[in-house]
């Protein structure tokens, strides 16, 4: 399957001794001039790129408190050493959150820090050079940006933060990912991650009509710019025809409908995924955004519900309100944005939704928590709802679910393994290495329990997970979504 | 007055000058920093009066490093409350007559100094045996360990082994409260003491040590998690004007 070897689950996980440089040839394809300069970066290296990095290092620094702190308070404990999912996958130390970060910190001391400047070797400071650029490269794009570092941290460093300041100063001197980059383009020309122009989703939409009504015999709407319906439905365009995504689109039509709500997707916000947080653009994280809100304001809707993803679920819930806002000419009665599991739960409490738990009784369910919703953001008006609601919802849902470990769920949970831009074949690599840790406590539950559907809500791990359960000896369809469970369960026909 | 009295006079003022107006400069500096999005690591509380109560669990029993691993937790919490009783032992040689409490804390604060020794030692010990934060670890994070750990030892052999004139000592620093010159005792350990206790202060502001400060403005601890009902915004953030709504 490929020229690396699949990391060994265990009975117990194990804290690998380091072995330095084995993921240094680890680099994703370099962007393109096409790919750069649409997001207003350079096409290629630029002449003076040190000067021009290590100013924009210092701009970042400016006008990041978060950056500043955690550059400036690192005391090299250690804490942080055996939580990320690459280091545990690969053994490579600079996958360590603190190697990573000291990565862009050498630097940031030898340009801004009075010791750094004085004494480099003494304090680990280093200049601006090609080798160190080409390290960032490489391990500015094994982070998936999960912050799972960032909890374990007595001061709350967030590698996330570190790395999106790295990406942005790569693209600043014209050293881009072409994956991110290019994906971001296609948002810009033709509204959404997969470059499906208005007539190609409006086809898949009908079609999926058609398939729900021969399934079910009932006509479940797939709507599209319809105005003043009351909620806008934004999604990753994922949803639209990745397997298993639309299984969970499926499920939200089926919900809306049940409910009664009218809704509607817009053509000119058909995308929920934000990729420029990855590179840490917020210049292109607002322009992505805006249409979210320009299609609100078009259609007259009342309230945005956002589908199952994890980054866009933190761009939606933390930064929307910043970048799009305010939303005054929403509903103030909902939450904006809602996510669909925040309404799907809302429903089941009010009893608006027949689900019949047995139509999942093949499935022996556990649940992924996706790295961006359990450490960026929250359902409900509890902190912690972001486990207790998708949860709630599964369980609606099915007879059958069990836990993962605890050090594996929740606020700890172990990312897939492709998040943070580095879901691309070109990283196949260190998205399989990565997932061992993931890979690690399913297998518990799969011997223990017999699990054979692990739930997420997240349109990149369901997207990893089918790509690289099989390296792990599981089957690719393993990997569900949420509401493709509450898609199954509900019994339509019953409230109409 | 002795040459050798002038010289730590000196120091002591310059030492503080440095700690004071260096940590205040770099609070100004956290504190004029602009947060522009909303970064709290979740679940994190809704309220403002939640954040105090995380923020006060995060720098009294290190809620974060006790979650992520016990030795480092065990060692940490150690040194760093056995120096809090330390430096709380040692107002009685800034203030006359000694505050009450700190007469009630002085024979804690004296065996506080082993317990800092061992606290210091065990983080140590963990830059050589674990291969990890070896690998991690820079000359400085060694002499960072080495001077607090000098400072240690010395402190505790005058107390138990080489006595100084405690009484001409506190006199010295009385007098540099109120700028008045007072002979300092020149035994070797003391004033071995004192020069890395002055050498701590001056590099405190441009070391790691600005995690004391520090802590208090990370983004991800002493946020509140309210972005959907309350628009934040800051810095860059501060200037977005979107078009339409009411």
């Amino acid at each position: 399957m490929a020229n690396f070897e699949t990391p060994a689950l265990r009975e117990y996980p194990v804290i690998p001794l380091i072995h330095a440089g084995v993921m240094a040839e680890s680099k994703p394809y370099v962007a393109k001039p096409e790919h750069q300069e649409p997001l207003g970066f350079p096409g290629k290296l630029v002449d003076n790129w040190e000067s021009v990095a290590v100013k924009k290092l210092g701009e970042l620094v400016d006008e990041s408190r978060a950056l500043r702190v955690f550059l400036d308070t690192c005391v090299k404990c250690g804490s942080c050493t055996d939580k990320c999912h690459y280091y545990l996958g690969t053994s490579d130390p600079k996958n360590m959150p603190v190697a990573r970060q000291d990565l862009l910190r050498s630097v940031y001391r030898r340009y801004y820090t009075l010791s750094g400047k004085l004494f480099p070797k003494l304090v680990g400071a280093r200049d601006m050079t090609k080798e160190v650029l080409d390290e960032w490269y490489s391990y500015f794009h094994q982070c998936s940006q999960c912050r799972r570092c960032s909890v374990f941290c007595p001061y709350g460093i967030d590698t996330a933060e570190v790395s999106m300041a790295a990406r942005d100063i790569m693209d600043a001197v014209g050293v881009g990912q072409k994956y991110s980059n290019e994906i971001i383009g296609k948002v810009f020309k033709i509204g959404n991650n997969l470059g499906l122009p208005e007539p190609a989703l409006r086809n898949t939409l009908d079609g999926l009509e058609e398939d729900v009504k021969d399934a079910t015999g009932v006509d479940v709407k797939f709507p599209l710019d319809e105005k003043g319906a009351e909620v806008l439905l934004i999604t990753p365009s994922a949803d639209f025809f990745a397997e298993p995504h639309i299984d969970g689109l499926i499920g939200y039509a089926k919900v809306f409908h049940q409910a009664g709500i009218r809704w509607t997707l817009s053509s000119h916000a058909s995308e929920a995924a934000n990729f420029s947080m990855f590179i840490g653009s917020h210049e292109n994280m607002h322009k992505v955004a805006i249409r979210i809100r320009e299609a609100a304001l078009d259609l007259g809707i009342k309230r945005i519900v956002v589908g199952e993803c994890g980054h866009a679920w933190r761009v939606a819930y933390s930064f929307w309100n910043t970048l799009i806002g305010p939303f005054n000419f929403l509903d103030p009665n909902y939450p904006v944005p809602q996510h669909i599991c925040e309404m799907t739960y809302d429903l089941i409490q009010r009893g608006a939704l027949t689900l019949d738990k047995s139509a999942n009784d093949d499935k022996i369910v556990t649940y992924h928590d996706s790295c961006n919703v359990a450490r960026a953001t929250r359902m409900g008006t509890m902190p912690g709802g972001q486990f207790v609601i998708p949860r709630a919802v599964i369980k609606a849902c099915v007879n059958k679910f069990h836990d993962m470990e605890p050090g594996s769920i929740n606020e700890s949970t172990f990312c897939c393994g492709g998040g943070g831009g580095l879901l691309t074949d070109d990283l196949m690599e260190i998205r399989v290495k990565g997932a061992q840790p993931r890979m690690q406590a399913l297998k518990h539950v799969v011997d223990d329990h017999g699990v054979n559907y692990l739930a997420a809500i997240c349109a990149i791990c369901k997207t990893q997970f089918a790509k690289v359960l099989p390296y792990y000896k599981y089957p690719m369809d393993m990997i569900g979504s949420v509401h493709g469970l509450v898609s199954n369960a509900i019994q339509l026909g019953t409230k109409e | 007055m002795p040459a050798v009295t002038i010289v730590y006079a000196v120091l002591f003022y310059v030492a503080t000058a440095v700690l004071v107006g260096g940590v205040a400069y770099k609070v100004y500096v956290y504190a004029s920093t602009p947060a522009p999005l909303k970064i709290p690591t979740t679940p994190a509380p809704t309220t403002l009066l939640g954040v105090a109560g995380r923020m006060l669990r995060e720098v009294t029993v290190f809620e974060s490093l006790f979650k992520s691993n016990k030795w480092i937790w065990l060692f940490g919490i150690m040194f760093h409350f056995a120096l809090l009783l330390v430096l709380l032992q040692h107002l009685r040689y800034f203030t006359q007559p000694v505050w009450f409490w700190v007469v009630l804390e002085q024979p804690f604060g004296v065996y506080a100094g082993f317990l800092m020794v061992v606290g210091l030692l065990g983080l140590w010990a963990r830059r050589f045996l674990v291969d990890r934060v070896r690998y991690i670890t820079s000359p400085s994070d060694h002499l960072m360990l080495a001077l607090l750990l000098a400072i240690a030892v010395s402190g505790l052999a005058m107390k138990f082994v080489f006595h100084t004139n405690i009484i001409a000592l506190k006199q010295f620093f009385l007098g540099l409260l109120s700028f008045q010159l007072e002979p300092l005792p020149a035994d070797p350990v003391l004033l071995i003491h004192l020069a890395l206790v002055a050498t701590l202060m001056i590099i405190f502001p441009i070391s790691k040590l600005l995690h004391a400060p520090g802590v208090f403005f990370s983004p991800t601890r002493n946020q509140v998690d309210n972005p959907r009902e309350h628009r934040h915004v800051a810095g860059w953030s501060a200037s977005i004007n979107n078009p339409g709504g009411r």
